[in-house]
């Protein structure tokens, strides 16, 4: 080789590592709640790791299923339970090791056990088995025909690197359990774990061996995440270039950032529904002992959900930013229509209805609330507060960030409290396993309500190995039918989802809120 | 001769309020204006505070009269939806910031009164002790204060709030952070009262009456109470004056960090920190009236301790 092509190829690879060498600064406003992959199903938590880890199925920006660590996916066409994965060859984790079938099974247990927080995503999981190093047999409990749907999710670690780190098991997070998968990360994804302070900082770098690499832009060498908890100084680090892109953007701040010719916005109506939730137990967590619980009465409850002004909330707190709700279901879900998404607000009927029931004089109860997590949550609450002071409820309002919040609602320690909940399968079948069911081990996971329908239990069952499409469907309308005219929870609204960003950023807005920065471009 | 001794003796016992505008403190107050209007801003204020059911055109504690539609109306201006007119506008929850304010203000006033009172008690009783007694109780009390000194009163603040709101069962916790508030600013403010306290106590206790006192047989306790106290309140009074400013201040900072006043039940600082959301958004009088109140406050209140403190230093007489 001569001096000049030395020159020239080093001259060279300086310019392309210059222009790789990008870094995304991105911000929201709650960090991840822990870095083990099966212990939350909350949507930031999976959000950061889904850069690190992967599922075999993923969702892509568009909501459609792609294949991630399996290639390809077929169910026996003689027997509707059994499901065969072809998983992509040649893919090794972070630390080096390569990818198999005994992985896939280890991650699958992992999911299932005790602590796991997926387990409702894959309750019709009865076994996960290794045909081959590279192919997965997994059966489930009577036929699944969305199970790929259910996967998206599932992240895949590392079985070797478990067992030797002791952290088979899954972290427990409402006994404040740290482990060692809590904290670091050995998976699959186009980026590698740094460094991480939770709620200060987390730096990744793009993982080199990535199989991907050539399939996606992977547009940016390194990421620093950084929770901003305030609204305005996350704007304000925005706009002042402390970080590139942002998540939660707050509603009073799109005009002007819409009006920065150096900033942009993308936007969608998001994958997300945000209500209340109510503990119709015969007890209050907050309450006086033996004074019995106004929530248990469904009329006290319809009262409540009459007595909530959503247009205010939405022209008001929101400004315009979210789509009113009267059913705990985004509309792309499989189940919505129009009618029961229909709802209104009667202050003079709700009055009467508290009447009726006895508590015309009304009574007290605390709301818990996070204030980290939703966009305006705090104020929607507060705004709560107004609207049911005028049917006599007093509320105490108890906000406080989401790492406070969550486990208050399932520790089953709150009595009145707002949850948001995305539906990734996008099918009603995903809602009333975790929300609606009799909470368990396996289903109800998220069920904070103590509501419990014998009934609906056995249709959550029946819909989710239900084959005939259309009977589905059917089964789902009476589902909702019945749900609805219990009132346990309080729909409010949909959120318009925004993203804020640098205008050189190239990033398509995702419907569930879900970041993936290897279809990120930097220009 | 009797109608002589009658005007001497009018002349000897004037009146209270006569003796009080013809004393040395007084003259001076008359004779700095900055005095005269910091007390006339801090009058105003607190009186519309105590008053402020009286003076307020809402009650903003009442949740069931808030409308949340007359949500962020300009100041002066009639809302776009509902048509009602606010003087200084609303803030998002519909909520009138005049009357904010002042309830506001209540809140901020009394947490700023209580937490000094409780500072005063506990810095002037350490600081006796500590300076009369001497020896080994006047080294472990200074050590104390020496070790807090050591830590940002703001951050022992933090610290005492955090537990107390840990130790509370939640369904009280909106009534307790008041209380809890006072506890944290008082806990956190007590040292300089004992410094100041101790130091005159060292001056006066060699001094004769004292000494005459113990001679008598006075316990050591009327002793510190009866003859020493009366004579080191002076410096207390400017520091106490001072601190108020700044208990008043810490309170507005807790709350705008969010661990103070619940934003239902808002202080100054709350409101400024539901204001600072809008700052970007056009909508500045949220955080603007707010702030300027409690700048004023705060102001005036340390004019007014400032002119105390050179009144009442011989030196400067």
């Amino acid at each position: 080789m001569t001096k000049q092509t030395l020159l020239a190829a080093t001259a060279m690879s300086l310019l392309m590592g210059a222009a790789q060498a990008e870094t995304l600064r991105w911000a929201r406003a709650g960090d991840a709640l822990t870095l083990d992959p099966h212990a939350q199903n909350e949507g930031p938590t999976l959000a950061l790791m889904h850069q690190m880890m992967e599922p075999l199925v993923l969702r892509n920006p568009d909501g459609e299923l792609e294949a991630a660590l399996a290639t390809d996916w077929s169910v026996d066409p003689d027997n509707p339970e059994v499901w065969t994965f072809s998983l992509r060859e040649g893919v090794t984790f972070h630390d080096g090791a390569e990818f198999t079938a005994e992985d896939v099974v280890f991650s699958f247990e992992r999911a299932l056990s005790e602590n796991s927080d997926m387990k409702g995503l894959i309750s019709s999981v009865a076994s996960v088995e290794a045909l081959s190093d590279y192919e997965v047999e997994i059966t489930t409990n009577g036929p699944n025909p969305l199970l790929p749907a259910a996967l998206p999710n599932i992240l895949m670690i590392d079985k070797d690197w478990a067992e030797a780190n002791d952290t088979v098991d899954v972290q427990d997070v409402e006994g404040g359990e740290e482990t060692f998968a809590s904290q670091n990360v050995n998976g699959t994804g186009p980026y590698m774990l740094v460094s991480r302070e939770p709620d200060v900082r987390t730096e990744m770098t793009a993982f080199e061996d990535y199989w991907g690499a050539a399939d996606f832009p992977i547009g940016y060498s390194d990421i620093v995440y950084t929770p901003i908890q305030n609204p305005s100084t996350r704007t304000a680090a925005l706009f002042s270039g402390e970080v590139d892109f942002i998540q939660d953007v707050p509603v009073q701040d799109l005009e002007r950032i819409e009006a920065d010719p150096s900033l942009k916005i993308v936007s969608s109506p998001q994958n997300r529904v945000i209500f209340y939730g109510l503990n119709v137990s015969d007890e209050l967590v907050n309450g006086t002992p033996d004074a019995g619980n106004p929530l248990a009465d469904g009329q006290v409850r319809e009262a409540m959900n009459m007595a909530l002004n959503r247009d205010a909330i939405r022209d008001v707190v929101m400004r315009g930013q979210s789509i009113p709700a009267g059913v705990i279901m985004p509309p792309f879900v499989n189940g919505w229509n129009e009618e029961l998404n229909s709802v209104s607000t009667d202050i003079e009927a709700a009055k009467a209805l508290m009447e009726e029931a006895g508590w015309g004089d009304g009574f007290s109860i605390q709301l818990d609330c996070p204030n980290d997590r939703y966009i305006n949550d705090e104020a929607i609450c507060q705004a709560t507060v107004g609207m049911l002071a005028q049917i006599g409820v007093t509320v105490n309002l108890n906000a406080q960030p989401k790492a406070q919040h969550f486990p208050l609602v399932n520790g089953l320690e709150s009595d009145f409290y707002m949850l948001g909940w995305g539906v990734p399968s996008y099918d009603s079948e995903y809602i009333f396993n975790f929300l609606y069911h009799t909470k368990g081990d396996l289903y109800g996971t998220w069920n904070g309500t103590r509501y419990s329908n014998p009934e609906l239990d056995e249709m959550t069952k029946a819909i989710a190995a239900e084959v005939d499409l259309e009977a589905r469907d059917e089964m789902i309308a009476e589902m909702w039918d019945m749900a609805k005219a219990d009132t346990v929870y309080l729909p409010i609204h949909h959120q318009v989802l925004n993203w804020a960003m640098d205008s050189d950023v190239g990033a398509a807005v995702d419907p569930d809120d879900q970041v993936k920065v290897k279809y990120f471009t930097a220009d | 001769m009797s109608d002589h001794q009658v005007e001497l003796q009018t002349r000897r016992t004037p009146g209270r309020f006569a003796r009080a505008w013809d004393s040395d403190l007084a003259y001076s107050f008359r004779r700095t204006p900055v005095a005269v209007v910091s007390a006339a801003v801090v009058l105003i204020l607190v009186l519309s505070a105590v008053f402020a059911p009286l003076v307020a055109p809402y009650d903003p504690f009442d949740p069931a009269s808030l409308n949340l539609m007359n949500g962020f109306t300009p100041p002066g201006q009639p809302n776009a939806l509902t048509g009602e007119t606010f003087f200084l506008g609303t803030d998002d929850q519909g909520r009138d910031v005049f009357s904010t304010i002042l309830y506001g203000m209540r809140i901020s006033l009394f947490v700023g009164f209580s937490a000094v009172l409780l500072a005063m008690v506990i810095g002037v009783v350490f600081g006796l002790l500590a300076g009369y007694v001497g020896g080994w109780v006047d080294s472990f009390i200074m050590r104390i204060a020496d070790i807090q000194l050591t830590f940002p009163a703001i951050l022992v603040a933090m610290l005492i709030f955090g537990i107390a709101k840990g130790i509370t069962p939640p369904e009280y916790r909106d009534q307790m952070a008041i209380w809890v508030l006072i506890l944290a600013i008082g806990l956190s403010d007590w040292v300089q009262f004992a410094r100041v306290v101790r130091g005159a106590t060292l001056v006066e206790r060699s001094r004769d009456y004292v000494l005459a006192a113990r001679l008598v047989g006075q316990r050591p306790f009327a002793i510190m109470i009866r003859h020493i106290l009366p004579n080191v309140l002076n410096p207390v009074l400017v520091i106490a004056t001072i601190s108020l400013a700044l208990a008043i201040i810490a309170e507005a900072t807790l709350s705008f960090l969010g661990v103070g006043a619940p934003p239902t039940r808002p202080s100054l600082g709350t409101l400024i920190r539901i204001g600072q959301g809008f700052m970007f958004s056009g909508e500045w009088w949220i955080l603007l009236f707010p702030a300027a109140t409690l700048l004023a406050l705060a102001l005036a209140i340390n004019l007014l301790g400032d002119w105390l403190r050179d009144a009442l230093n011989p030196r400067l007489r």
